[in-house]
């Protein structure tokens, strides 16, 4: 028997049952719940008159709708009535139903796949689901973690479990070294880039690789989140030491008398070294340059001292199609230098980028710089409530005000413009966040996606711009805590 | 959810790649807590000239001429064309509730995203994968032929053009079972719960920490 990958550890792991045809009922340990996915679920439990199966296993909270602005009031600080309505239903849900729900003053509140993580609410070995496909993002501790639609939602509360068929198994190994200036963000970007944003559809991706080895749990988190936009809906990174050094002492993690039993368990969350893959890609990660987007797909994305595509150096008639479609969306022309490209505003945060690491990254650029006069709005949205608390202790809000970006409240925010903070038809953002499609973080918006350095390098300097130049400078002031 | 009987419908053509949730269904419908009534805003950026907000008469905004769907002679389509990767991005479901509410009842594409091709089948629409080869004849076909029809048979998996031509496609035993049948997959994954609670009995001892 050929060893097994870690994906069909997990899969094997919880399995209730499986048909002849290959259908198996998969039990689901964690449920994250937010506000926007849930409410036709709730909905469906009373009109079934069913309860959910095991409460203790949820986990819920605010995040797409909130308010980035001062929101003392709660609820009541959220002006648009349809969102302050999607909101409130959430907390009735919550209640109603005994769920746990860190609402929206809550210190712990935040994005929902910044918070599992911080709680220790993501353990190595769950399956983890929420309506929300970053929930990949929860593979990096070594968990089977996938995101669902609304009737699913609706099927794990009621049963604990959902119907899946199987995936086929990919691993994207990333070897080498990374170079200064590049980080888990370029990694992935590079990735989609290469296999496409179909290219892992039908898999399940694990990370591999000495470079992926020797990224931060934060880092990896980066990576697994923008499987989907690979087109996997999962991803996932082995266990090693840096996951439990990562997980020990959170307040959801097992207790100290069940913490060896648990490591024990743990250590096993990694691939056999015959495991075989039905693809394998492999990636150098010193030919990695920080990444910027062009178009309006993910997988439209090259280095930022290269240019502009031209559609006619492509031979697919689809693709070329595609690219005519994006160029004349984003408003540029064949062939134009990456970092002669002007923004307007930049966002700083999503389940992508917004934790400390991502702000100590953006803050280190931000030091002693200001935002260029031209950028209507520099945006810094921590990932949530603890993580803008670490940041403050840091020093770092000081370090953006100083440059004149905003400190903001966490959430979503303009992601995906749910909340009052978008782009306005025709506006462009260098965002840290994750999906550059037609109209995400506004109608009409155009969106370039880039790591966090690189988006507070465009900031600074009013255009995109090599981070890997700017970092040449030294901050003129100090940092606070190191990394 | 209704049974999935057989029917002849009208086909629309929807030809660019990568059609994303977003682009499907826009972020502002999102805020809705109802299961229905996306149908006035699919597609919203594509098909109208003005910004759309929840709560508008759609039926006064100005339509996007240069939109397909908006074209006459596919009002009232069931069945969509589209092409790879087609569902890609937010796990949405109001995205398959907002081509539901439309209308339509078969997206046909060479390839889906995962997750909007599950929800699919949630909500009792079928998406069909050809090969691009034969999407890229039944878009010659569409748009050489005013109201072309296509039947479409789950039970045999077959979709039959005007010309008589019979079309195969896959679909998974228990997806399309469930589908014929108009069944609710909760009810059904609720009849094993006595093997639901023996994984349970079995996984507390082996990861107490996971019951805590």
């Amino acid at each position: 028997m050929t060893g097994r990958t870690l994906y069909d550890k997990l899969w094997d792991m919880h399995l209730v049952r499986e048909e002849a045809d290959g259908t198996a009922l998969l039990y689901i340990d964690r449920h994250l719940v937010h506000e926007v996915t849930s409410p036709q679920a709730f909905e469906g439990l009373r009109l079934a008159a069913r309860q959910p199966w095991r409460t203790a296993s949820v986990l819920a909270v605010p995040d797409h709708n909130v308010p980035t602005t001062p929101r003392g009031q709660g609820v009541a600080d959220i002006a648009d009535p349809v969102s302050r309505i999607q909101v409130e239903t959430l907390d009735r849900n919550c209640a109603d139903f005994g769920i746990n729900e860190f609402a929206m003053n809550d210190v712990r509140q935040g994005i929902v796949h910044v918070i599992g993580p911080e709680q220790g609410a993501t353990l190595p070995g769950m399956t983890v689901v929420c309506g929300d496909s970053h929930t990949s993002t929860h593979g990096a501790f070594g968990a089977l973690a996938f995101g669902i639609g609304t009737s699913e939602v609706e099927h794990v509360l009621a049963t604990q479990c959902l119907i899946q068929k199987k995936s086929r198994n990919m691993q994207v190994r990333v070897e080498g070294e990374l170079r200064p200036g590049v980080t888990a963000k370029d990694v992935v970007l590079a990735i989609i880039g290469e296999i496409g944003t179909a290219g892992g559809t039908g898999y399940a991706i694990e990370f591999a690789g000495s470079a992926i080895a020797a990224l931060s749990m934060e880092g990896r988190m980066t990576v697994c989140n923008m499987a989907i936009e690979a087109g996997a809906r999962a991803g996932m990174v082995a266990v090693d030491q840096t996951t439990l050094d990562y997980v020990a002492g959170r307040p959801f993690a097992p207790p100290p008398d069940q913490w060896p039993q648990a490591v024990a368990a743990w250590r096993e969350l990694v691939s056999d070294a015959d495991a075989e893959f039905d693809r394998v890609v492999t990636v150098q990660a010193d030919a990695i340059s920080p990444q910027v987007t062009w178009g309006t797909s993910p997988e439209m994305v090259v280095a930022v001292d290269a240019r502009v595509p031209d559609p006619e150096g492509e031979i697919d008639p689809v693709k070329q199609s595609g690219m005519r479609k994006a160029l004349a969306y984003m408003a540029l022309e064949p062939g134009m230098p990456v970092t002669d490209i002007r923004v307007d505003k930049v966002f700083i945060g999503s389940c992508t980028n917004s934790r400390i690491e991502d702000l100590r990254a953006a803050a280190a650029v931000a030091a002693g710089r200001r935002v260029a006069p031209t950028i209507k709005l520099a945006l810094v949205v921590p990932g949530s409530g603890l993580v803008k608390q670490q940041a403050e202790a840091e020093g770092l809000d000081a370090i953006f005000i100083a440059a004149g970006f905003e400190w903001r409240e966490p959430g979503c925010s303009m992601c995906l413009a749910m909340n009052a903070d978008r782009l306005e038809p025709g506006e462009r953002c260098a965002s840290t966040s994750n999906r550059n499609f037609e109209g995400r973080q506004g109608a009409g918006g155009r969106t370039h996606l880039v790591s966090p350095a690189m988006a507070a390098a465009a900031a600074v300097s009013g255009h995109f711009a090599d981070v890997r130049e700017l970092a040449a400078v030294a901050p003129a002031q100090p940092l606070g805590e190191p990394s | 959810m209704e049974k999935f009987t057989p029917f002849d419908g009208l086909v629309a053509p929807l030809d660019r790649a990568n059609v994303d949730t977003d682009a499907i269904i826009p972020k502002q419908y999102l805020k809705s807590v109802k299961r229905s009534g996306f149908g006035p805003n699919l597609f919203d950026d594509w098909r109208y000239l003005s910004a759309g907000e929840p709560g508008q008469d759609h039926r006064r905004r100005p339509l996007n001429p240069d939109f397909v769907l908006n074209q006459p002679r596919y009002a009232g389509a069931q069945i969509l064309l589209g092409r790879q990767n087609f569902g890609c991005g937010s796990s949405r479901e109001h995205a398959v509730w907002a081509l539901e509410d439309a209308g339509f009842r078969v997206v046909i594409a060479p390839s889906f995203a995962d997750i909007f091709f599950n929800n699919c089948f949630k909500n009792g629409v079928l998406p069909v994968v050809l090969d691009a080869a034969v999407l890229d004849r039944l878009f010659a076909a569409v748009a050489e032929t005013d109201g072309y029809r296509l039947r479409v048979d789950l039970e045999s998996q077959t979709l039959t053009t005007p010309a008589g031509e019979c079309l195969t496609f896959e679909v998974e035993a228990f997806r399309k079972y469930c589908l014929l049948q108009g069944l609710d997959d909760i009810g059904l994954t609720l009849q094993h719960a006595d093997d639901i609670r023996a994984y349970e009995a079995r996984r507390r001892q082996q990861a107490p920490w996971l019951f805590a």
